[in-house]
């Protein structure tokens, strides 16, 4: 038996900066997980990922991660997905820098 | 050391600005990703976690002040102010911008350093025992050999775009500091009978998913037929090797399916085509070489300014116990420089603490500086009387940490906390065990004990030849770390074997602290290492300290 | 139509004899170059190693084995080699490139021409003692 699908969130890297994005439902790119598409169609969810691959000038490595709903806007399921939406834990580099920076 | 000629340096120009062409095509859609990819990793640049990583090689571990000067310069202007020694003897960044990188490149160049095939599928930077040229114990110093290897692999045509990649290593020391036997290929500087100086070449070496311990290809290879011999091997492996599964690609797998005989039965019928092909100008090249790395003009003078240190203060006395290794000459010392202070990042070190470093380098020490696989830095050259000074600059940067070998001096791989294929994070298990051992004030009295690890499969962090070694993995969705005990990465190496179950995150501390008592419980002195112990006893007690759940059970 | 790459740029394809009968052999990138050269008919003129993917650099060790064996016909790589692979290429043994229209439209002939000094700042030959070129 097929797995039933869970939500899903479109992640990447940028091309030049290298940092981790995602997807939002407008077709932009957003470096804060809350801000991107929760996706819970998986037919949906495959067509989303062409159009994410298809900007081959703009980001590298187009993936689906695994999220679920939260509070403020989609949260990750796994401790890889938690790392890449906050940064290494030896220091406070990469996205949690940014925002104490805010 | 060695200097860049007008060849190299024209060579590295002409790289660099390949590169940066590359990057614009990548840019502007000639260059798809995937066929960058590949491009970018042959030049050392990865794309982690959280950002791209630069990956700049550190030839055989060799480097002077103004090169660990520049390091210092590219952590400042392009990344976060720190750089990361790695157990391959590159030290990588962890926060550049794509479009930064070919700038890094060309600063690297001005120093006379790249990161050219530190990465990538072909073969990699040549690594070497990182005491070359100070060590007592040495047949012949084997950084020539290295950097003739370093030449003939660079760019080399044919060796590009391999199945998978391919890693040598050089050693020249009666001991072996350069884990040799896990390596693709490892070169050994031997003498024969007659006096004669040849090498012992190894193939099949390697950790990650399937460990494997190198064996002897070759036993007593001349001089002149190096090359040549490298040449076929590696040629041979990027015919036969697998290409259907990376997993099975590398030269040990080959090794294992095809049998020793059959791989040196068709490496010496490629030799003899191969070796006609070199006539003569390799062999020139490496007098050339070798004279760059005479050693220096030791200078003599009285050491009792050491001696007096030594004995008036206990602090610089257990730093001089710890972290000093035997020099040939008998009034000076190799440094290790640790890398590794209590609850911090191991193999990290700040442009500050490089510049320091650096400026010790050329204020006492030869202007010589090295990295090793320990993720260490070293002054491979010291005048004893020039120790206090050293040691007190040192403490003044938290650099002054009396750990070399012991328990704290932990081998650890970036993992999960930057790494994209990582199952696990390793740094901050690192931190964790180091600063609680430093609680104890056990680690003296433990003695000789190498943690390595690894946050997957891929093994960077060695930990198949720890003592103890760590392998950090996903389970379910949570980090699961595996235990192996009783492995070995000198010329008597071994692969650990595996303790059992894993344990959780917040479970790995304690269960290596039941493994460091029970073997303060069962060594026969104070003097039988860790080790030792291990390979006398083996590793039901150790087992039994590990998992007293089950032994309840079963009693 | 496919393009023909050579140190002097993008043009056709002057092999009309085709791949059939016995002077021209076109060859998968698992050939066993050992067995080829024992075999090889001495009516070959040029033998064609394909490249199914750029990664697979099988091809090279391939021309070379022909070229120390002795082969002096002509040898091309066909297939999905990129610009920046040229100068390895012919490093190898290889006389010319063989590669699709599409190809050549997303890697134009200036990015191929870049590498067309591939006699120059080459390690290798420095340690054969090769060309004045190259030292
Ligand atoms: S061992 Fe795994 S996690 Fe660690 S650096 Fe290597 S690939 Fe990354």
């Amino acid at each position: 038996m097929a797995r039933a699908f869970t939500p899903k969130v479109i992640t990447a890297n940028h091309l030049i900066e290298g940092d981790v994005i995602y997807l939002t439902a407008t077709d932009t790119w957003s470096r804060d997980l809350a801000e991107a598409e929760l996706i819970t169609d998986e037919a949906h969810a495959q067509l989303r990922l062409l159009d994410a691959q298809s900007q081959a000038a703009t980001v590298v490595g187009a993936y689906l991660a695994d999220a679920v709903s939260g509070d403020a806007g989609p949260e990750p399921t796994h401790f890889r997905e938690e790392f890449r939406r906050t940064g290494p834990s030896n220091y406070a580099h990469g996205k949690q820098e940014a925002l104490a920076h805010v | 050391m060695y200097k860049y000629n007008e060849f190299d340096a024209a060579f590295l120009a002409e790289r660099n600005a390949q590169f940066r062409a590359q990057v614009e095509r990548r840019i502007d859609g000639s260059l798809t990703e995937d066929e960058f990819k590949p491009l970018r990793l042959m030049n050392g640049l990865y794309l982690q976690l959280h950002a791209y990583m630069l990956r700049v090689a550190i030839p055989y571990g060799t480097l002077n002040s103004a090169q660990m000067n520049q390091l210092a310069l590219l952590a400042e202007k392009w990344d976060k102010g720190y750089g990361h020694f790695t157990t391959r003897q590159n030290i990588q960044f962890n926060w550049p911008k794509l479009s930064d990188v070919p700038d890094m490149l060309d600063a690297l160049a001005e120093v006379g350093m790249h990161a050219i095939q530190t990465s990538g599928n072909t073969i990699r930077n040549v690594t070497a025992d990182h005491f070359a040229g100070a060590a007592a114990d040495e047949i012949e110093d084997p950084r020539p050999v290295a950097e003739l290897i370093r030449q003939w692999s660079t760019d080399h045509p044919e060796f590009q775009f391999m199945g998978r990649k391919f890693k040598i290593a050089v050693g020249g020391g009666a001991k072996d500091r350069a884990v040799l036997k896990a390596h693709d290929l490892a070169v050994r500087v031997v003498q024969n009978d007659a006096g004669e100086i040849g090498y012992q070449i190894l193939i099949g070496g390697g950790l990650g998913r399937t460990p494997m311990i190198g064996k002897v290809i070759n036993d007593f290879l001349p001089r002149a037929d190096l090359l040549p011999y490298l040449e076929a091997v590696v040629s041979v492996w990027n015919q036969i090797g697998r290409r259907d599964n990376k997993y099975k690609a590398r030269i040990k797998i080959t090794l294992h399916e095809h049998g020793m005989d059959d791989i040196r039965a068709r490496v010496d019928a490629r030799f003899a085509l191969i070796k006609p092909t070199f006539q003569g100008a390799d062999q020139e090249l490496f007098s050339e070489i070798e004279a760059y790395f005479a050693a220096p003009d030791f200078r003599t003078d009285s050491t009792a300014v050491f001696s007096t240190a030594y004995k008036t203060d206990p602090v610089f006395r257990s730093w001089v116990d710890t972290n000093l290794a035997e020099h040939r000459q008998d009034d000076h010392a190799i440094v290790t420089i640790s890398i590794k202070k209590h609850g911090a990042t191991p193999g990290d070190a700040s442009a500050e603490q490089m510049r320091v470093m650096a400026d010790l380098a050329a204020k006492y020490g030869y202007d010589e500086l090295r990295i090793s696989h320990e993720q260490n830095v070293i002054l491979p050259h010291v005048h004893k009387s020039d120790l206090p000074a050293i040691h007190a600059k040192l403490k003044q940067h938290g650099l002054g940490t009396a750990n070399i070998g012991l328990i704290s001096d932990i081998i650890a791989c970036p993992g999960m906390d930057y790494c994209a294929l990582a199952t696990a994070r390793s740094i901050p298990v690192a931190e964790q065990l180091a600063t609680r051992f430093d609680e104890l004030k056990l680690e003296h009295d433990i003695g000789h004990l190498q943690i390595k690890i690894s946050g997957c499969i891929n093994a960077c962090g060695h930990h198949h030849v720890g003592h103890i070694g760590i392998l950090g993995l996903d389970r379910a969705g949570v980090e699961n770390y595996q235990i192996t005990l009783g492995g070995d990465a000198t010329w008597s190496a071994a692969v650990g074997e595996r303790a059992g179950p894993g344990f959780a995150y917040d479970e790995i501390i304690p269960a290596v602290e039941r493994i460091v008592s029970a073997y303060l419980d069962i060594r026969s002195t104070p003097d039988e290492t860790f080790l030792e112990t291990y390979r006398r006893v083996g590793l039901a007690p150790f087992k039994a300290a590990l998992y007293p759940e089950a032994q309840k059970k079963v009693a | 139509m496919t393009v023909i790459v050579t140190d002097t740029g993008f043009g056709p394809d002057t092999w009309t004899a085709g791949y059939e009968g016995n002077t021209a052999l076109d060859l998968p990138s698992d050939t066993n170059p050992v067995e080829l050269v024992e075999q090889l008919d001495a009516d070959v003129q040029m033998i064609r190693i394909n490249f199914p993917s750029f990664a697979d650099g099988r091809g090279f060790t391939i021309a070379r084995q022909l070229r120390l064996s002795g082969y002096t016909g002509h040898i091309r790589a066909y297939g999905h080699v990129i610009a920046d692979q040229y100068a390895m290429a012919r490093r190898s043994g290889f006389d010319d490139v063989e590669i699709s229209e599409d190809l050549a439209a997303r890697q134009p002939e200036t990015q191929w021409l870049a590498r067309a000094n591939w006699q120059q700042h080459n390690y290798q030959s420095r340690m054969r003692g090769g060309s004045p070129a190259a030292a």
